[in-house]
Order: structure tokens, then C-alpha cells, then sequence
């Protein structure tokens, strides 16, 4: 913490030192930079298929895995660029993986939805939803059982977890203590189907009263509040007393995916959430405390730029795969 | 008996399948302290059909774990365990309820290593029994395993003998895939001989359970077994019959058959599961497409499960499945129509 900040800071913020801010920060720009030439990428023919763009999200991404340390888990969805980014994966290699290339994370084989990055913990992105949430409790039993004080974050969506896979994994992590912090980002929408209309209760964190665990419910777009309950969920599954449900409520700026025309929701909405843009906010409280002044804060959002621009650079330069691999990683020898 | 069953080493003596199985389960957990037991009822109750038996008191809750009913759970959890380091192997109490679980073992289980280029692998087992003849009806009774064997990424076994049964889930055990294994019901108190040792049958490679020369009968679980004896009638009525039980549906082991037809130039296939889109039609095809179709003297005959759900009444049940009988009649068919 600076020495000159000014004081009546909330303690959410202040418990975060300006390394680990600035680091904050940097991580919600990539993804915001990411997802912008993503999106420009589309335009341009680079990208095969469909994306899901989490602009609007950043907060709830980078807050939740900013007290997780690095040998922790993930297990991410099909919106799942943000959280690749904020475990520190590398956007070039992303990019790569996303243009289908051999030098992508999973050598072209993954794509947008199925990011992997295996040896930095994140244990990938989903193209079923709610499907990582099983998978979370049997890493968290692997981790038990290798006594390794690890711990795994698992992300999903407001409409996954009316699957039962939810169900099922929130029971079993709570009956046996798992270390497994479940994290539903509620944009609201499971595509044009609003929560209102897709659920009995209000808050997805409700429902961790049936299963026996906390239920956090906050607002996804303040990163150090998200990050202060994060901590304390983070702890608590690391010292064996079991899972918790975190929902960050927020909101994605973008259709559901490309194909999306936004028929379900009003510009007035839209214009509403952005204006509560998790970056912005950020930026205009370490303004208000003193904290960084305007050109420190623009020099981290236009590295962040160079650094998406030189990853997408890379990543249109690099070989796709060749087609005799096809089948060379079906079966494990 | 094939020649991998180090029989030299061995002492000779039976277990039921169910014994066999579970013996090759104590020595998994005994060998590798990753192993570990998961499924519903599988701890002090010993598994619906007893497999699992005393386990849980030789390795305790912490590896023999009793899991709430919540098959999908259950088999992402083996997922998620598999991934991290673990060897997990998990009961589906029925196979049946497999259905409830396709989605971890179909996109997750059978997926990961090539969506993730090869950087991460899943050494899970999955044990499944199957199968009719216990007058459980259509929702307990199924033989599903052509489902999972047209899914590349997994592999589908289906010992018939304690042997097999026994050596096979070592092998699942070890190898770095997910791995299912169907196991007949009716399968758990038949008795063979079972060596002591923890010796492994080579996943992909089918037995010849009999030689022959007239036609060759190709199946594997209880029809391998129902041929055997078929080829035993059959040859009181001076055919030949060569049997191959084929133990593993992926990867399927088609130079034995081939050479087999190449010999008998007749081919039969019996398998349990609905006939229609199921092994007999993939094995007859590959035998199509290949040079042994020249040797064919006769038309290939496929006697598969009918095209209903498995009945309750046992005289229905019967005839939903191929039988003794029908294989005899069915031989004999083929081999008279080729001589024609
Ligand atoms: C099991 C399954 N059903 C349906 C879909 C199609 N689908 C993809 S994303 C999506 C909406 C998911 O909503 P939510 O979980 O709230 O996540 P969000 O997209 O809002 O981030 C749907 C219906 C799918 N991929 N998987």
C-alpha cells in the first residue's frame, strides 16, 4: 500500500497491496483486450466456429483466482477465455489454440471451448455445461487422498446449474469435505432464458443451504470484494472444513455467442451494466485513494494491449496442424 | 487356455467370477496406493452383486468409498480423480444406469486426451454389469456395450471367464485410458480356474476358445460361452466349429477373426445387444471391406438380442436373446447353405 493513500479505504481494497492490484488489473485488461481481438479476429475469417466473449465478466474471473495460489486448480466453461487469463495462462497460446493451431494450448485439438492448460492447473474449459462441475469433486478427492493442500476452483454459469451434475457434485463435495470452491458467475441469462424465468429461487447461492455449505452472493463486478470472499472460501477448503458456493452476480456485454442478436434483452439493460464496468470502477477507486494516478493505470491497459496484439501476431503466424496426426492423441500408449 | 495365463507359476485352483474379479482388485489396491474403489453399495454392503465383498475392511472407507446415488456424479468424479494422479475404478451398480452417466464417460472421460492435444490422460475403469436372464426386466437387463465401443477415446471389454475376468481388470487397471468393462450377471457364479498371482490378459486380443474347420463363431461374454457349448453339440453332428471369444469389443481384435474365416469360410456372429447397428454389423462390414470376404462361402449370419427392450416374462426373456439353440440351428444353417 502506497504511503500517501488517502484513508477510509473499505478493507476489501486495502487488503490488496498495489503489486497485487496492479496484477489484478493487468489480468482484467488482457482478458478485456483479449476478447476485443477475439472478437476482431472473427471479423477478419481467423476463427473457426463460435466464441463466447466474457467482456463485462472480468471482475468475477481474476477476483475469485486472485488468492489461489499456483499450484491450485481450475476447471473452467464455455466461457472460459477470462479464466484461463486470470490463472496466468499465456494469450499467445491461447490465441494459438484458438485459431486451431499445433502450437496452441492443446495443439489446435481444443479450440475456444475446451482450453486446457494442464500443467498450469487449469484442468480446462467446457463445451457441456455444468460438465465440469463432477469433475471438480474428483479432483478434490485426489487431492484429499494425495494430501497435497491443494485446492479446486470450479466455474459455471447461472443456467448450469439447474443440471443435475450441480447437484450431484455440490452433495458429494459437501458430504466429504472436499477442497473444491464452486463459482457461479450469474450473468443472468442461460442464453436468452433469464434466471426469473429458469429457477425457483432468487439466488443461486440459495441453494447451497440443501447442501450444507456457505452460499456467497455478490456483486461480480467489484474485484476486491469478490477476491475478500474468494479468500475466505479458498481457506476454508484448504484447511478440510469443505466446499463453498461463491455467485457472482454480473453481466456479459456481448451476445450469448456470435450467432446472438440479442432479442432478449433491452439496450437499456445493456447501457445499465456497462455502465457499472468492473474496470472502470477499479480504476476510478485506486483514482479516488490515491493509490495510482491516471498514467500509471493507462500504462497498464496499453501494455496489455501490445501484449494481446503481439499474441494474436504470433498466433496467425504459426502452422496448423497436419492432418496424419489426426488420431495421434486418442489413446493414451 | 491362452498361453498368457503363466499357468507354469501358478496354483491351481477356482474362483467364481465375482472372487476373481475382486481378487484382482486387492491386489490393484495392494500394488498402487492411487487405486481406489467407488460406486454405490460397494463398501460394507460388498456391492449389489457381492464383488466387492470384504474390500472395504481390508482397505478401509478412505479406498473403498460408498458413493449417494448419482451415477453422473460419480463417473465425473472418477474423471476429475483420474486427471490429478489418482486410478480410480468405479461400479456402475447396473449398467443400465450407465445411461444416466453417458455424459461424463461420452464427453469428458473418452475426450480429454485429444481435446487437450495429448497433455493429459484418463486412467480410469469403470466396471458395468450387464446383460439379461435374471427377470429384472427391461431397465435391468441391457447389454449397452456397442454404445460405448462406437465411441473413439474408450475402451470396452467383456471377460466370460473368471480367468479373463480376473486378468482383464488388471490390465484395465494399468492402462492409461478410461476403460469399460461390461460384466455378465449371470456371469458372477460361474467358477474357473484362477491363478494367485496378479498376471494381466492383453487388452485387444481375442481367444480361441475351440479350433474348428466347418464355420467360426465369433462372440464374447456369456455367447462366447453359450457358443462353446453350441460347437460342443454341433460337433456330435459332425461340424466343426472354430469359437472366438473376443473379450475386448475396442480395440477389436480382427486379425483373429480374419484368419479364423480365411480357414472356415463361414462366419457367425452372437452377441446379446440388439442386433440391429450393433458388433455383428460392424464385424460383418470389416469382413466385407477386407480380402477375407473372397474366402466367404456362404453369407455371413448376425444373431443379435431381438429388437425389443428386454421383457419381464422368463419365456419372453429367453427369446430375446440368442440361446444355445439358436446358435446350433443357426451353424448348422450356414454351414448346410454353403455347401448348397
Ligand atoms: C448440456 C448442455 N446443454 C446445452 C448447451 C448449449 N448451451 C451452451 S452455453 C448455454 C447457456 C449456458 O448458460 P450459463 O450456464 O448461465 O452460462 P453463460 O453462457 O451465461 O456464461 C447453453 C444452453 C450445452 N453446451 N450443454
Amino acid at each position: 500500500m502506497s504511503a500517501d493513500q488517502k484513508p477510509n479505504q473499505r478493507p476489501e481494497l486495502a487488503a490488496l497491496d498495489d503489486a497485487t492490484v496492479a496484477q489484478a488489473l493487468t489480468r482484467m485488461h488482457l482478458i478485456r483486450k483479449f476478447e476485443e481481438a477475439a472478437e476482431a479476429s472473427y471479423m477478419r475469417g481467423l476463427i473457426h466456429g463460435t466464441m463466447h466473449l466474457s467482456i463485462g465478466q472480468e471482475a468475477s474471473a481474476v477476483g475469485t483466482t486472485l488468492p489461489l495460489e499456483a499450484h491450485d486448480y481450475i476447471l473452467s466453461t464455455h466461457r472460459g477465455h477470462g479464466h484461463c487469463i486470470a490463472r496466468g495462462a499465456e494469450p499467445r497460446l491461447m490465441f494459438a489454440e484458438f485459431f486451431g493451431k499445433e502450437t496452441g494450448y492443446c495443439k489446435g485439438r481444443g479450440g475456444s471451448m475446451h482450453i486446457a492448460d494442464v500443467e498450469g492447473g487449469n484442468l480446462g474449459a467446457n463445451g457441456i455445461v455444468g460438465g465440469g462441475l463432477p469433475i471438480a469433486v474428483g479432483v478434490g478427492m485426489s487431492i484429499k487422498a494425495q494430501k497435497n493442500g491443494r485446492v479446486c476452483m470450479v466455474f459455471f454459469g447461472d443456467g448450469a446449474s439447474n443440471e443435475g451434475a450441480f447437484h450431484e457434485a455440490l452433495n458429494m463435495a459437501s458430504i466429504w469435505k472436499l477442497p473444491v470452491v464452486f463459482v457461479c458467475e450469474n450473468n443472468k441469462y442461460g442464453m436468452s432464458m433469464d434466471i426469473g424465468r429458469a429457477m425457483a429461487v432468487p439466488n443461486v447461492a440459495d441453494r447451497a443451504s440443501a447442501y450444507g455449505m456457505p452460499g456467497h452472493c455478490l456483486d461480480g463486478n467489484d474485484l476486491a470484494g469478490v477476491a475478500a470472499v474468494a479468500k475466505v472460501a479458498i481457506a476454508r477448503a484448504r484447511s478440510g472444513e469443505g466446499p463453498s458456493l461463491i455467485e457472482c452476480k454480473t453481466y456479459r456485454w456481448r451476445g450469448h455467442s456470435k450467432s446472438d442478436r440479442n432479442l432478449y434483452r433491452s439496450k437499456e439493460e445493456i447501457e445499465e451494466w456497462r455502465n457499472q464496468d468492473p474496470i472502470r470502477r477499479l480504476e476510478d477507486e485506486l483514482k479516488a485513494h490515491d493509490r495510482f494516478d491516471a498514467a500509471a493505470l493507462m500504462k497498464l491497459e496499453e501494455d496489455a494491449q501490445r501484449d494481446i496484439d503481439a499474441a494474436v501476431e504470433f498466433a496467425r503466424a504459426c502452422p496448423d496442424p497436419d492432418p496424419k496426426d489426426l488420431t495421434r492423441d486418442v489413446y493414451a500408449l | 487356455m491362452p498361453s498368457d495365463t503363466l499357468e507354469a507359476v501358478s496354483e491351481i485352483r477356482e474362483l467364481s467370477y465375482a472372487e476373481a474379479v475382486r481378487e484382482a482388485l486387492a491386489q490393484a489396491m495392494e500394488a498402487d496406493e492411487r487405486v481406489f474403489l467407488f460406486g454405490e453399495d460397494v463398501g460394507v454392503y460388498g456391492g449389489a452383486f457381492g464383488v466387492s465383498g470384504d474390500l472395504v475392511h481390508r482397505f478401509g472407507k478412505e479406498r473403498v468409498i460408498d458413493t449417494p446415488i448419482s451415477e453422473l456424479g460419480i463417473a465425473g468424479a472418477a474423471v476429475g480423480a483420474a486427471i490429478t494422479g489418482m486410478r480410480p475404478v468405479l461400479e456402475i451398480q447396473f449398467s443400465d444406469f450407465v445411461t444416466l452417466a453417458m455424459e461424463q464417460l461420452v464427453n469428458q472421460a473418452a475426450k480429454i486426451r485429444f481435446m487437450f492435444g495429448g497433455k493429459a490422460s484418463v486412467p480410469m475403469v469403470v466396471r458395468l454389469p450387464g446383460g439379461s436372464g435374471t427377470g429384472a426386466a427391461a431397465q435391468h437387463s441391457q447389454s449397452l456395450e456397442a454404445w460405448f465401443a462406437h465411441v473413439p477415446g474408450l475402451k470396452v471389454l467383456q471377460p466370460s471367464t473368471p480367468h479373463d475376468a480376473k486378468g482383464m481388470l488388471l490390465a484395465a487397471i494399468d492402462d492409461p485410458n478410461p476403460v469399460l468393462i461390461f460384466e455378465h450377471k449371470l456371469l458372477y457364479k460361474t467358477k474357473g480356474h484362477v491363478p494367485a498371482e496378479a498376471y494381466r490378459v492383453p487388452i485387444g486380443k481375442a481367444a480361441i476358445r475351440r479350433e474348428g474347420t466347418d464355420l467360426t463363431i465369433v462372440g464374447s461374454s456369456i455367447m462366447a460361452l453359450k457358443a462353446e457349448a453350441a460347437a460342443e453339440r454341433l460337433a456330435s453332428e459332425g461340424i466343426s466349429a472354430e469359437v472366438i471369444d473376443l473379450r475386448s469389443i475396442r480395440p477389436i481384435d480382427f486379425t483373429t477373426i480374419a484368419e479364423s474365416v480365411r480357414k472356415t469360410h463361414r462366419l457367425l456372429v452372437v452377441y446379446e445387444g440388439v442386433k440391429t447397428m450393433g458388433i455383428g454389423a460392424e464385424i460383418s462390414a470389416m469382413i466385407a471391406e477386407s480380402e477375407v470376404f473372397d474366402f466367404l462361402d456362404a453369407p455371413i449370419i448376425r444373431l443379435g438380442g431381438a429388437d425389443a427392450p428386454i421383457p419381464y416374462n422368463p419365456v419372453l426373456e429367453k427369446a430375446a436373446v440368442p440361446q444355445e439353440d439358436d446358435i446350433v440351428t443357426a451353424a448348422t444353417n450356414l454351414v448346410r447353405r454353403g455347401e448348397a
